[in-house]
């Protein structure tokens, strides 16, 4: 039955292929008789090797070729758009929570919208429309928030009522919908043709295409990709693209340099059945009811429905054991569920019957987020996979941005969301996966609420400090594998479970934080900050300070004691890293950056600094465990502790000292708290943590001192307008976008990376300009709360997007921080931002299609905040020095 | 009187135990990946019992069920004691001596079992120096015998059983001065208990019975199917090679009193059995003994009471018949059950209701659409049927419990019915023995993966 679904999909447009390919695979094709089947043999050497003939691989080889580069070779093992490809339900759909796979889904449909008329093959391009379902009132929410995000980009968009939707699709049956949202736009395609066309195009601009070829390995010389080892030869290369969708993370295994490509498959089923009496027009839209968790879409006069059930059955955890995705058991009783669903959906079908149920394994990461982007530890080694079930949707779009990374060194948007190395090889486990993604599965069809937390692959990394912390109510999060707590539950005091916790408004923590918050401001709180990334660089000679003033924007040759806030800037001058250095010594700097730069700014530091044996630059984030102490009490607690005094006159803000505390020598202590608050983070070698964590909270306790988590942290950064890298700042911010210009020193005498960006921006203005917003007609109990991703809205036209945001309990008010940007009214350029357009504009912050009149401000309140020391007036002066 | 879903749970969980073995990276490299236990009582006190234990000393799980008769006191003490002598058998000569030597100065000494218990399962404190002296004694001659040669887990089996056997009785002829300790001993030896024990080392699987217990072996077919097979033979007037032993073990001119009614000397149902020195002692020993015994023993009419036709002790031996067996990817779980279960349930049904509980899936035909025409309709029916086939399944967490529902509440179409197991858990103490015996079980799962990959090796 399969063999039949495989021929409606495919080979009649094999005849519309270019000559040229058409050559090498037509003749294996009427030889099929010989022994020979690989007649044309491979080359040499190719400037890149694609493996995989997906949509993936060909969407990358045609944005190559479209780039003008055409030394460009495409392995596939079997056949092209044979795997998942084929199985592909062939749903566009731009209805996407996180914005840039918004952005890659809209420009995939635009791209195959026109790819017929480009290529004159089939693709079956259809525009059908989608409706989303909304069985609840948070659902309707979530949907609304996305219908936000669509409208600002153009991309029409409209929430509609339950009797709109029987008119978009009669078959609907809708008494249990409070609302649903129309994407006229959306649209169906052949996703085997769409491949095909994808490669034919690329076919004509060079690309050369080889079927049944395996890559064994991948060869990695100093760092960089070499070529590959097929079963047909070697190929010589610069550029490797992984682009074997479910095979991805074996292929990457089966060098010497393993390149971890954290993804799992899960069977995934659904159904065809035969056309209906009247067949089914195939311009009706296609049906996503996510309380369902099913989505339905016409197909041949009859539907094509599957879902994401709740129990998902993952495969190939041992490996892979076939070469092309072969007919996998279909499975009823585990489908019927979603059978159950869709009959309530449509109970009209009861009557209709059944083709097949199709089983086709798609890939899934352990974010639900793709993977792109360069291994960090073998350049030239690319990757494009793990899907989670939305190729069709991602692929034009993804391949792009993958050529223009290639092709540019990196992508036109900022794509860190999707980056690879935002995994290390924690997450490369197979068993983690394989829970993981039992997880994940379940999770795309599942409420996003604002701050949810996986659950399993849990406790992984923690600090010593854990059992100490959980047994004092601690509720945990995880970032990067590390667990870090979110607040504290006291005592006698219950929380809602997991489930009945999910809500888009007030959460039941609120008051937890707020009086951790509180505790902040008036006496002492002990934060554990230990998952930060913490570098340690030194050389024998000067080797050090050089290399990183000419890494870093701001000057770096300070006293030593003294810690720098500065940016690891790119050549645009946008922010790779975002961190705070300590000057250990003449030769030696310690260096601390957020949780999940870890490989990130690894990588980065590696390939950049000189390959000198007399410098060194060692991981140390393992070594130490940070506790942040944040309050006015915090220098009262480290000083009773160390016999030292801590006052401002001893203990300038921004320094660094080892000093002893208890029983424990060679404490690093540094004077920020990475909120703006007054107080100390303490790098203490993890051996000792136990005990000045013990030290800390006995000798704290006649100053009033209680554990936090990260909550109030965030809470308290936001309304001091501190931005975090890889929230607010990403590689496309500049220092001069965010109000930073004074954490970089443009004339320290010596050249840095991005230094010439930064001059003309100093000199032609930014075109974007982060921005604080205090919400002002906005009730915390009644109205929803902002997360961020919000439309921003001055004078009426939207102008950006919210970054962040957090309730401040010292205003009693709602933070919000976004980028506020000048597009032209007629031709929607973009133009300069300046002090007065942020000044003299009216805002509004847009929360799932609901405004609220918001204050915008370029500089933190400062009069508010009282109880400050020198210190944080340095810290916050800084922002006034414009 | 009717119970209702929650209180009849309550009661059938009351006694539910369960133990995984734990996986190290991920990895569970033992054959056995945990198993399920659980007691239903019927006589009160039950006289049930039921032991788990991992030797520590060399590789292996132990698990046994013990049937106790003519009160607890004998089942008690060989839940307690045996899994000790059958530990000890296998131990190298190098450790039995690490042990002595650990012992007589006075050291810690290394832990020979790791035991997992039900809180309910408890040891007697005051006998446990008494026994240990004995278990000491027994390891003493085992240095002495040092035959040099490895030891056979079926000879270490047999030679346990024996001499546990041998110390109950010894304890209740030499006595003990203090005198709970005393009664004690005399209860233990006077009262009776079968014993079916499984020993689990890698693919290799030993059953040792003694008695009317019985394991068996939960087999899945390549068809997906469930079938039983036996590994032990029960030890009562219905196994003809049994009623065969015990007749060349006696003078022909007994052969008509041996077996009456089924029960030898028409008297005791098991033809094995641990304690029961009614029928191993001389009839002079045992007056000796309960005269000089305790009065609670004198007045005791089933201790004074001699079996009729007593010419020629023992008639009764605590000797285990053991079955080796190497395990195979398709032998999927082993029940150890005690009569209690036997008699209510035929094994292929526990084969069917373990297998389609532990896989969790009602063994039901896939289904495949082919060439037929189904629609939409038609599919979703028969698949919420086959579905609520399947939820009676997910009701327990534990497979010996969910035998037990099934053991006592099937109706005759095979399905629980709650009704019938309302009324059979309300019975009164008194009645409840007259409709069902005590039950006790003990389902231990297999690792397919790690017995796949012994085979592979060998």
């Amino acid at each position: 039955a399969a063999g039949m679904f495989l021929r409606l999909l495919s080979d009649v447009q094999w005849r519309a292929a270019h000559p040229k390919w058409r050559r090498m695979t037509s003749s294996q094709r009427s030889t099929s008789t010989t022994a020979e089947p690989h007649p044309v043999s491979l080359p040499a050497q190719a400037q890149v090797v694609i493996c995989g003939g997906g949509i993936m691989g060909t969407s990358v080889a045609y944005h190559l070729s479209k780039m003008g580069w055409n030394d460009v070779v495409l392995l596939e093992q079997g056949r092209l758009a044979a795997g998942t490809t084929r199985f592909c339900a062939g749903i566009v759909s731009t209805a996407r929570p996180v914005s840039i796979e918004l952005k890659m889904a809209h420009y995939s449909n635009k791209l195959y919208q026109q790819l017929e008329q480009e290529t004159g093959v089939q693709t079956g391009y259809m525009k059908t429309g989608s409706i989303s379902l909304a069985q609840t009132q948070d659902r309707l929410i979530s949907l609304k928030r996305i219908a936000s995000s669509l409208n600002v980009m153009g991309i029409p968009c409209e929430i509609i009522s339950p009797k709109k939707v029987v008119q978009l699709h009669p078959l609907i049956n809708i008494h249990d919908l409070v609302g649903a949202m129309y994407v006229p736009e959306d649209a169906l395609v052949s996703s085997a043709n769409v491949s095909l066309a994808l490669a034919t195009a690329a076919s004509r601009n060079g690309v050369q295409i080889h079927e049944r070829t395996s890559v064994s390995h991948v060869t990695v010389k100093k760092g960089r990709v070499t070529g590959v080892e097929t079963d047909r030869g070697r190929i010589q290369c610069e550029y490797f693209v992984n682009c074997a969708g479910q095979w991805a993370y074996e292929l990457g295994h089966s060098g010497e340099e393993p390149v971890h490509i954290p993804l799992h498959a899960c069977e995934h089923f659904y159904i065809l059945t035969h056309p209906l009496k009247e067949p089914l027009s195939s311009s009706l839209p296609t049906v996503v009811d996510p309380d369902g968790r099913i989505y339905i879409r016409n197909w041949q006069g009859g539907i094509l429905s599957g879902g994401f059930e709740k129990n998902p059955k993952p495969i190939f955890t041992e490996g892979r054991n076939q070469l092309e995705i072969q007919n996998l058991q279909e499975d009823w009783d585990h489908f019927g569920p979603l059978l159950g669903a869709l009959l309530r959906r449509m109970p009209g079908l009861e009557a209709l019957q059944i083709m097949q149920l199709v089983n086709c394994p798609e890939s899934f990461t352990p974010d639900m987020r793709c993977i792109m982007g360069e291994s960090p530890t073998a350049r030239g080694y690319f990757v494009l996979a793990g899907m989670n079930s939305a190729g069709i949707s991602y692929g034009g779009g993804a391949g792009k941005f993958l050529a223009e990374w290639i092709v540019n060194g990196y992508p036109s948007e900022n794509v860190w969301p999707l980056d690879l190395k935002r995994f290390g090889t924690l997450q490369s486990s197979r068993t983690f996966l394989r829970h993981r993604v039992m997880e994940v599965m379940p999770l795309m069809c599942d409420l996003k609420v604002p701050r949810w937390d996986f659950q399993t692959g849990r406790q992984l990394r923690t600090s010593p400090l854990y059992d100490r912390l959980d047994a004092q109510g601690a509720r945990w999060m995880e970032k990067h594998g590390f667990e870090r707590v979110k607040y504290f539950v006291p005592p006698g005091k219950d929380l809602l479970d997991l489930d009945h916790s999910k809500t888009f408004y007030k959460p039941d923590w609120f008051d937890i934080v707020g009086s951790e918050v509180k505790c902040c401001k008036e006496a002492v709180c002990v934060i554990d900050m230990s998952s930060f990334t913490k570098f340690e660089i030194s050389s024998t000679g000067d080797q050090a300070l050089e290399s990183l003033q000419y890494l870093f924007s701001n000057d770096l040759d300070v006293p030593v004691g003294h810690v720098v806030h500065t940016g690891m800037l790119n050549e645009k001058g946008g922010y790779e890293n975002d961190c705070s250095i300590a000057r250990l010594s003449k030769r030696s700097f310690f260096m601390i950056s957020p949780t999940d730069q870890q490989v990130h700014c690894w990588a980065w530091l590696k390939n950049r600094l000189p390959d000198d044996s007399n410098l060194t630059l060692e991981d140390v984030t393992w070594k130490y465990t940070a506790l942040n102490l944040i309050g006015p009490r915090a220098v009262d607690v480290l000083s009773e502790l160390s016999y030292a005094p801590m006052t401002a006159e001893h203990f300038p803000s921004l320094f660094c000292k080892e000093m002893s505390v208890g029983y424990a020598n060679g404490i690093r202590v540094m004077s920020i708290t990475h909120t703006g608050e007054p107080g100390f983070v303490l790098y203490i070698p993890i051996e000792y943590a136990l005990h000045v964590y013990n030290e800390v909270m006995n000798m704290g306790q006649k100053y009033g001192i209680r554990n936090a988590g990260y909550y109030a942290l965030r809470s308290l950064r936001i309304e001091k307008f501190f931005a975090f890298w890889g929230q607010d700042l990403d590689a496309f911010t500049t220092p001069m976008e965010c109000g930073r210009e004074f954490q970089v020193k443009l004339e320290k005498g010596m050249e840095f990376v991005g230094q010439e960006a930064l001059l003309e921006q100093k000199q032609n203005g930014v075109y974007k300009r982060f921005t604080m917003f205090i919400l002002e007609d906005h009730d915390t109990d009644m109205d929803l709360w902002p997360w961020w991703g919000e439309p921003i809205f001055r004078n009426g036209r939207y102008v950006g997007k919210t970054t962040s945001s957090a309730y401040s309990y010292t205003l009693e008010r709602h933070v919000c921080l976004g980028f506020v940007h000048h597009f032209d009214e007629k031709t929607g350029e973009e133009l300069v931002v300046t002090t007065d357009f942020i000044n003299q504009g009216e805002y509004e912050i847009d929360i799932a299609g609901q405004r609220f009149q918001a204050k915008a401000k370029l500089y933190p309140f400062s009069s508010l905040f009282t109880q400050r020391r020198r210190k944080d007036e340095v810290e916050l002066s800084g922002y006034q020095r414009e | 009187f009717y119970l209702t879903p929650p209180q009849v749970n309550s009661i059938l969980k009351a006694n539910e135990y369960s133990f995984k073995v734990p996986e190290f990276d991920g990895k569970n490299v033992s054959s056995v990946l945990g198993f399920d236990s659980n007691q239903l009582p019927a006589n009160a006190p039950i006289e049930d019992r039921r032991s788990a234990a991992t030797c520590l000393q060399t590789r292996g799980m132990l698990l046994g069920v013990f049937d106790g008769h003519a009160g607890c006191a004998c089942a008690q003490a060989v839940s307690e004691r045996l899994f000790y002598y059958i530990a000890v058998s296998l131990l190298p000569h190098e450790t039995l001596l690490e042990i002595e030597n650990a012992v007589e100065s006075g050291r810690a000494l290394l832990p020979i079992l790791q035991w997992h218990k039900h809180p309910n399962d408890y040891f007697s404190k005051e006998a446990s120096k008494l026994y240990f002296n004995s278990l000491r004694t027994y390891w003493q001659e085992l240095i002495d015998l040092n035959s040099g040669e490895t030891t056979d887990v079926r000879e270490a089996l047999i030679n346990a059983f024996k001499r546990l056997d041998n110390d109950i009785s010894l304890e209740a002829q030499v006595g003990d001065p203090n005198s709970f300790l005393n009664y004690l001993v005399l209860r233990v030896a006077f009262s009776g208990a079968t014993a079916c024990v499984a020993h689990v080392d890698g693919v290799d699987l030993h059953i040792a019975n003694t008695g009317d217990s019985r394991a068996m072996l939960g087999v899945q077919e390549e068809d997906g199917s469930w079938s039983a097979v036996n590994l032990s033979y029960d030890h009562n007037a219905q196994n003809e090679n049994e009623v065969e032993r015990v007749k060349m073990e006696h003078p022909k001119s007994e052969e008509k009193s041996l077996v009456k009614q089924d029960r030898l000397l028409g008297l005791l149902m098991p033809f094995r059995a641990f304690g029961d020195v009614k029928f191993k002692w001389s009839i002079e020993l045992q007056k000796r003994v309960i005269e000089s015994g305790p009065d609670q023993l004198n007045d005791n009419e089933y201790t004074k009471f001699i079996p009729p036709n007593y010419y020629t002790p023992p008639y009764l031996t605590a000797e285990p018949e053991v079955i080796h067996h190497k395990l195979r990817p398709q032998d999927k779980f082993l029940v150890l059950a005690t009569d209690g279960l036997w008699e209510t349930m035929h094994r292929q049904d526990v084969a069917r209701i373990v297998g389609e509980y532990l896989t969790g899936v009602h063994h039901q035909q896939p289904i495949a659409v082919g060439g037929y025409k189904v629609t939409l309709g038609q599919m979703h029916g028969l698949l919420t049927e086959r579905r609520a086939r399947i939820s009676s399944v997910f009701e327990d967490q534990n497979a010996a419990t969910h035998l037990i529902r099934h053991a006592v509440g099937n109706n005759e179409f095979g399905t629980v019915d709650h009704e019938r197991l309302s009324k059979m858990l309300s019975l009164p103490e008194e009645l409840a023995r007259m409709y069902r015996d005590d039950i006790t079980i003990i389902v231990v799962q297999f690792n397919s993966h790690v017995i796949g990959a012994y085979q592979n090796e060998e």
